[in-house]
């Protein structure tokens, strides 16, 4: 039945949700444009048949047409509309809860960004790979406000809520790349918040998740440094000290002092760490000691190697690791994520993109 | 009161009750600024409100001008994405509270409801003043929120967006709405005691035309449903600006009890905003096609069953939320149940046109325009109702299409039908048919070509609330603000010609369209006491022609005379 629309009013059909979709959308098309078609008909019919000054029969009306009619259209409209409400339901009832054995994908949203990471331990921003034929269980979370997660190929939409988990699953049935879109207003970028959804062949996958870097490498030195030499204690999201944010900021165009502007990139970076006082971020002062001489090279490597990967995004494991049913609202947890940059009081307003 | 069609209409009042000196009109009773400003004549607290709901409409018309333009191409090219969110909060703000929600009630209710049952005024005459001064002084703090810099929330307010991230004018902007909250309370009860003490003899709530059943259920709904709305804008105004932890997750609050509480008023509200289109239907289409209205009691029980089942329907707007899939399958039952009652209404106004005498007369062509825009917008929401379509389709274009049918297509060609229908009677002048015609029309292409593409764009996957798009879409998204166009000239007309004919227009007759309500048994406009003498209801309403008896009589339309004033 999914075949009776036209191609280029479908968007791509790519999980097993998407054709059973497809199919009731399809039917209750039909059916409303039946009714539709029913009711203009008759209004033409009678308007142009009874237009003033016709000669059409005016009599009595039947004794028919009365509340034995209503009575029977009541209940014939009723009928029609609890077939719809059961159909829709067995589908969406079957569909509830994921196979047992469905791999587990984390997801957590943050203006405007999605992180993911796979039970495998592969993380990803603004991408998600996954293997076709395998059902996968998306466990959410948002760090900030509330996004939804919309794979429109999937036909899959589920909110990702601050401080609780949501779940959802699916199971692609194509190999491509599809769009993952943000569907809750979620503010200034919201129409950018968007990534994809890469599904492969299982070999393809498997050969693209060994190649991804494993935990203990560049970064997670970096990591230990970002704190062991107190670049945390400003550059924390959660920190009193007046400093750039740095989650998230690589590949950014950052406003500078007189009109100009820079990308963050390796060599900023670097010269950021080494003469601290040269491109000061607008709207901050320049109060960052120099780490001349500080620091070894191989250290601003694994530094910048962890700011690449965006300096949260390693924090994000813990909370990750929850168990799924755990909430991490509970009381007494502090897990408490930190606030998007560009909300924290005082933060530089966020660039405008071009 | 002389020709021939006049007297087998005046059945319903007491053509003995009418005197012949005349009293001076109600736009003649005082001609100061202050003879207005001050006035508890619920006729001129109607073209208050007229007057204010026609400026934000326009401003509501302008934003909503502005994001189709920038939606013209998939990049950002007009505005910048604060400014584009701004712009789409400012356009449903502004449209659902200042324009969609006070549109029919608080002018042609205002207007027409004492008119209609034989009242001399509403029960409360200065309460229905003040309803006006606060209806303006929160639209005026709103336009503030605006001046000051913009809200860029939505029209829904969902927190911990307007709570806490929000850098824009929340506050203002939600106490302006709240404010008009108090004032459609206040409507509300208004005209629930109007309707209760106020019926003229003979009025029996069986004979009451189905506007003023309407007027009713709505106001049933102003009154149960707008204190949730109060409640839960003063807990985000608490949250926001005094910090108390009500909705916020970081201190134990719930994101999703704010839905809840945000959804239990702003469904009903959509009720708000069709029932009194559904009222205004009736009259016109029973007018122009010279018929009773058919099932009368059935339409009655309608309305009734649509305003009570509709407070039980609001959890259909969050099933992507993460709600109990249990409570998502009760509330998509009831919201499949609700339809019923609006197909019945719409079978029982096509049953009326059968073997009518239809004319074509511009209020006319709005219904008709009405019940095809209606039909598609109500089943469109079948489809919502579907949780697992639901899921798909939720917050895309195939969402904004859907009550756009039911906001757009359905009350507000129902709001024009209605203005044009009772023009005569509130100005006392005739607006110019052709132009009239040509406008409802236009208007109709207009929309079609403006919503029908986001149906289609919806279900490809555009999201709602988007400055920027997947280019892909892009065709739907040009068809569609190709569309808005035409409907701006659409809209733009009757502002023209309806301001012409204020000044130039001839003048109406008391009745020109032959209609049968008690409202016409008097001049156009009417005096300040709105009727001469104690007007007597004798029958049923609608009586243009029995259904056992054939139209013999009612076929050459007979014009009436000329203006009593």
């Amino acid at each position: 039945m999914g075949n009776l629309i036209p191609a280029f009013l479908k968007p791509e059909s790519a999980s097993v949700q998407a054709a059973k979709v497809d199919m009731i959308f399809t039917g209750l098309t039909l059916i409303s444009a039946g009714i539709v078609a029913l009711v203009i008909g008759l209004v033409v019919t009678f308007a142009i048949r009874f237009r003033r000054g016709s000669r059409a029969n005016r009599g009595e009306l039947p004794s028919l047409v009365s509340s034995e009619f209503e009575i029977g259209w009541t209940a014939a409209t009723l009928f029609v509309f609890l077939f719809i409400f059961w159909w829709a339901t067995s589908i969406e009832i079957g569909a509830y809860s994921a196979p047992k054995d469905a791999m587990e994908v984390h997801v957590v949203a943050k203006q405007w960004m999605w992180k993911t990471q796979s039970a495998s331990g592969a993380r990803e921003i603004n991408e998600l790979h996954v293997p076709v034929g395998a059902p996968v269980r998306l466990i959410l979370t948002s760090q900030d406000v509330i996004h939804s997660f919309y794979i429109p190929a999937f036909r899959l939409k589920r909110d990702a809520l601050p401080y609780q988990q949501t779940e959802t699953w699916f199971q692609a049935t194509k190999t491509g790349s599809f769009h993952l879109l943000c569907t809750e207003f979620c503010g200034t970028d919201h129409s950018r918040m968007l990534g994809r959804v890469i599904v492969m062949e299982p070999q393809d996958y498997a050969r693209w998740l060994s190649a991804q870097p494993e935990r203990d490498g560049l970064a997670e030195l970096g990591e230990r440094l970002f704190t062991a030499r107190g670049c945390s204690g400003c550059h924390d999201a959660g920190s009193k000290v007046h400093a750039p944010s740095l989650a998230g900021i690589w590949g950014q165009a950052v406003p500078l002092e007189g009109n100009r502007t820079a990308t963050v990139d390796e060599a900023y970076l670097r010269d950021s760490i080494l003469q601290p006082k040269r491109d000061v971020v607008v709207g901050y002062e320049p109060i960052m000691p120099s780490y001349e001489g500080l620091l070894t090279d191989g250290e601003i490597q694994s530094l910048v190697a962890y700011i690449r990967l965006g300096t949260d995004k390693l924090d994000l494991i813990q909370s990750l690791s929850l168990e799924p049913s755990q909430n991490i609202c509970a009381p007494g947890q502090s897990s408490a994520s930190p606030r998007s940059p560009a909300m924290v009081p005082g933060a530089p307003a966020q660039t405008p993109r071009p | 009161m002389s020709s021939g069609a006049t007297a087998d209409a005046t059945t319903l009042a007491n053509p003995r009750e009418l005197p012949l000196e005349l009293p001076a009109s109600y736009l003649a009773d005082g001609r100061t600024l202050l003879s207005w400003l001050a006035t508890t004549d619920h006729k001129r607290i109607a073209i208050l409100y007229a007057v204010v709901i026609t400026f934000f409409f326009f401003v509501g018309g302008i934003a909503a001008t502005l994001v189709r333009l920038e939606l013209f191409t998939p990049q950002a090219d007009l505005v910048g994405s604060d400014t584009y969110n701004k712009l789409f909060s400012l356009h449903g703000i502004v449209m659902v509270w200042f324009f969609l929600i006070p549109s029919i009630p608080t002018t042609m209710g205002n207007f027409l409801l004492p008119l209609m049952i034989g009242a001399r005024d509403l029960a409360f005459p200065k309460l229905n003043l003040v309803s006006w001064y606060l209806n303006l002084g929160g639209g005026l703090l709103t336009l503030a929120a605006v001046l000051a810099g913009g809200i860029d929330t939505g029209w829904t307010f969902y927190v911990p967006y307007s709570t806490t991230f929000s850098n824009s004018f929340v506050t203002l902007a939600v106490l302006g709405v709240l404010v008009s909250g108090f004032s459609t309370i206040a409507t509300g009860v208004n005209f629930i005691a109007t309707v209760h003490y106020l019926r003229a003899p003979g009025m029996t709530w069986f004979r009451l035309p189905l506007f003023v059943w309407a007027m009713y259920t709505t106001s049933l709904i102003f009154v149960l449903a707008t204190p949730v709305l109060a409640v839960t804008l003063t807990l985000v105004v608490a949250e926001r600006s005094f910090g108390l932890p009500i909705f916020d997750p970081a201190r134990g609050g719930d994101p999703i009890l704010f839905q809840h509480l945000f959804w239990f008023y702003s469904h009903p509200a959509v009720y708000i905003m069709v029932l009194p289109a559904m009222g205004v239907i009736s009259e016109v289409i029973t007018c122009y096609a010279r018929r009773r209205i058919f099932g009368y009691s059935f339409m009655v029980y309608a309305l009734v069953a649509i305003a009570m089942i509709g407070f039980f329907t609001w959890g259909h707007h969050m099933f992507t939320s993460g709600m109990s899939p249990y409570a998502a399958l009760v509330f998509s039952f009831l919201s499949f149940i609700v339809a019923v009652p609006s197909a019945i209404k719409v079978f029982n106004w096509t049953a009326t046109l059968y073997r009518g005498q239809i004319g074509f007369e511009s209020p006319m062509l709005y219904a008709l325009g009405f019940l095809g825009l209606f039909t598609v917008g109500g089943l469109t929401g079948l489809f919502l109702a579907s949780v697992p379509i639901d899921v798909h389709v939720q917050d895309t274009y195939f969402v904004v299409a859907h009550f756009h049918y039911i906001m757009v297509g359905a009350s507000v060609s129902a709001y024009f039908a209605g203005l044009h229908f009772w023009w005569p009677k509130i100005t006392g002048r005739m607006y110019p048919e052709a132009w009239a015609r040509f406008a409802a029309i236009l208007m109709f292409f207009g929309f079609n070509l403006t919503f029908f593409p986001q149906f289609i764009a919806g279900y490809l996957g555009m999201p709602r609330r988007y400055h920027v798009y997947p280019p892909e879409f892009q065709v739907w998204n040009v068809l569609s603000s190709a569309g808005a166009a035409v409907l701006a000239a659409a809209y733009l007309m009757p502002l023209g010609y309806l301001t012409w004919s204020v000044f130039f227009g001839s003048r109406a007759p008391n009745d020109p369209w032959n209609a049968s309500g008690l409202e016409w048994r008097t001049t156009s406009p009417p005096p300040r006491q709105n009727f001469f003498g104690n007007p007597e209801v004798l029958a049923q309403p609608y009586n243009y022609h029995p259904e056992s008896t054939p139209p013999i009589k009612d076929q050459p339309r007979v014009p009436s005379q000329g203006s009593l004033t």
